[in-house]
């Protein structure tokens, strides 16, 4: 599913953050992604869906090399790809219902299956009754949810967050990892996740890899997080 | 098969195009104070470029009636007989750059001279010492000055006269006129485009993350653009609507006052129509021109994502 070559970053400010990456990620798994912060974590996730490019080496999303890809073919690979961020990055003057559409509409899909499989994804992230809400108007963990319902909507074979619960209580982040466990589990959807919480990774055992300046210094199934912060 | 698939894609064009029209009204109430800011840019701008170019085409009309009543005369041989002087109209109708030659006997040039002078220079009808007279004007006004010479050089032809020196100076000054106003509109044009598209930029800057999700979530360049340019339409569409009405209502005023003082006048100023469709027309365009080109050069800066 996700095949990474060699892969090299440097920054226009000299920082390298990957500095020969080898990875392969089969369909179906999930994985985390850990390290200490400024460890190339980020440019690490970011290179997946290309909001960055590297340096040198090749990265395969379902077969497409991103570090090739021509700028206006980026969006159609988007669209395979379910991004989830830290800070939710909702359409703040959309409602809920509006936010998940949104990634419907771009992909100019018809708009009875637009109502149909926007009603079906946040019945999934059990959020069916808040659709007419804002996300002001909800909580940090009901943002979370939209944001997960926007990224699956389009059945992506990846999706990738980033730190999806870096912004959450305990307790919600629970819930959140509920829905990730259904999406990878029922829908066979490919999960990339990085993320800083200990406890959710020792306890929800899955692969995690370990990056470290730049470089996987730990790749194990069904790993434990394995940093003491 | 292929003519099913590319009428699905039609469709799906078409069902696109109407929610980008929808998105770009709906982001106009969104965005409130946005909106109101561009629109109000907008408006004072037009309405400057309306009220300036107004009175520019006027003073260019004015300057037009000015020039095209510059006219020479040229005074004939007293020794002419009438062919000779038939034939000298004939040469001077035929000079390239003559519009018009008007011929006046010499009974007709002392009846001119006593209406300008007065009663006493009837005396002079017992014996009329003044010279036949062709009243030519040149198709294009500042020429004359080259045509009075070419006509000089005609048999037959005693002397030309034009007001050498004043007619000059009445030309720099009308080109002087007509350039300055050129530059200052030109000046005004690019000083709205400026302001209007930073305003929008603005308007746009407030949006980035709008437009980094769009982009993350898949959206093509032109998905991302096309409600935003359309936006900036309807912004310079809304502004366009006060300048054209004040120019269109205010021009009618103006006329219904100007007109009746200025009946008989040499200089006439211009008529409504076509006038106001003219100067509505280039406000319309110049609204929408201003309200696209603006959007579209500030949300190409963000859609580097």
């Amino acid at each position: 599913m996700i095949k990474m070559k060699d892969v090299y970053k440097k920054y226009a400010n000299g920082v390298v953050a990957a500095n020969g990456l080898n990875v392969r990620i089969s369909p179906g798994e999930f994985v985390y992604v850990v390290g200490p912060s400024g460890a190339g974590k980020s440019t690490f996730i970011k290179m997946m869906y290309r909001e960055e490019k590297p340096t040198s080496g090749e990265i395969y999303v379902d077969g497409t090399n991103l570090a090739t890809l021509k700028n206006r073919e980026v969006p159609f690979v988007r669209r395979k790809i379910g991004v989830v961020f830290q800070d939710f990055k909702l359409l703040p003057k959309l409602t809920v219902y509006e936010n998940v559409a949104f990634a419907m509409e771009v992909i100019e899909a018809p708009s009875d299956s637009i109502r149909d499989r926007v009603t079906e994804v946040l019945d999934l992230v059990g959020l069916k009754s808040k659709s007419r809400m804002l996300p002001t108007e909800l909580s940090g963990g009901e943002q979370q949810r939209v944001s997960i319902a926007r990224s699956i909507v389009n059945r992506p074979k990846v999706v990738i967050a980033d730190e999806p619960t870096g912004n959450l209580d305990p307790e919600t982040s629970w819930g959140i990892m509920n829905v990730f466990r259904d999406i990878n589990e029922q829908l066979g959807t490919t999960i990339v996740m990085a993320t800083h919480n200990k406890d959710i990774v020792n306890r929800i055992r899955h692969r995690v890899i370990a990056i470290e300046g730049g470089l996987i210094v730990r790749d194990e199934a069904e790993g434990v997080y394995g940093y003491e912060i | 098969m292929c003519g099913t698939k590319r009428k699905g894609y039609t469709a799906m064009k078409f069902r696109t195009l109407r929610r980008h029209f929808r998105e770009s009204f709906k982001s106009l109430g969104r965005n409130g104070w946005m909106t109101f800011a561009s629109v109000s840019a907008v408006t004072v701008t037009l309405l400057l470029v309306g009220v300036f170019v107004a009175i520019m085409l006027n003073l260019n009309k004015i300057a037009d009636d000015l020039e095209h009543d510059v006219e020479m005369k040229v005074y004939v041989e007293l020794a002419a007989d009438e062919a000779s002087t038939t034939a000298l109209e004939d040469q001077i109708r035929e000079t390239p750059g003559v519009a018009e030659v008007i011929y006046s006997t010499r009974d007709q040039e002392l009846d001119q001279m006593i209406r300008d002078f007065g009663e006493d220079l009837k005396l002079y009808e017992q014996s009329n010492p003044l010279r036949e007279a062709f009243y030519v004007k040149a198709s294009d006004p500042q020429q004359t000055a080259k045509v009075a010479q070419t006509i000089d050089e005609y048999p037959n032809t005693y002397e030309v006269v034009y007001g050498e020196g004043k007619v000059e100076k009445l030309f720099d000054f009308l080109n002087f006129g007509r350039n300055a106003g050129l530059i200052l509109i030109l000046a005004l044009l690019f000083t709205a485009m400026f302001l209007i598209s930073n305003t929008i930029r603005i308007t746009i800057v407030a949006r980035k993350t709008e437009i980094g999700i769009m982009k993350l979530v898949g959206a093509s360049n032109s998905f991302v653009r096309i409600p935003f340019v359309l936006e900036g339409i309807w912004m310079g569409i809304l502004g366009s609507i006060i300048p054209i009405l004040v120019v269109v209502f205010g021009y009618l005023e103006f006329y219904d006052y100007a007109e009746p003082r200025l009946r008989g006048e040499m200089i006439q100023i211009l008529a409504p129509v076509p006038f106001l469709y003219i100067v509505t027309g280039i406000l319309f365009f110049m609204g929408v021109f201003i309200g696209m080109w603006g959007s579209f050069m500030s949300v190409r800066k963000f859609l580097k994502i």
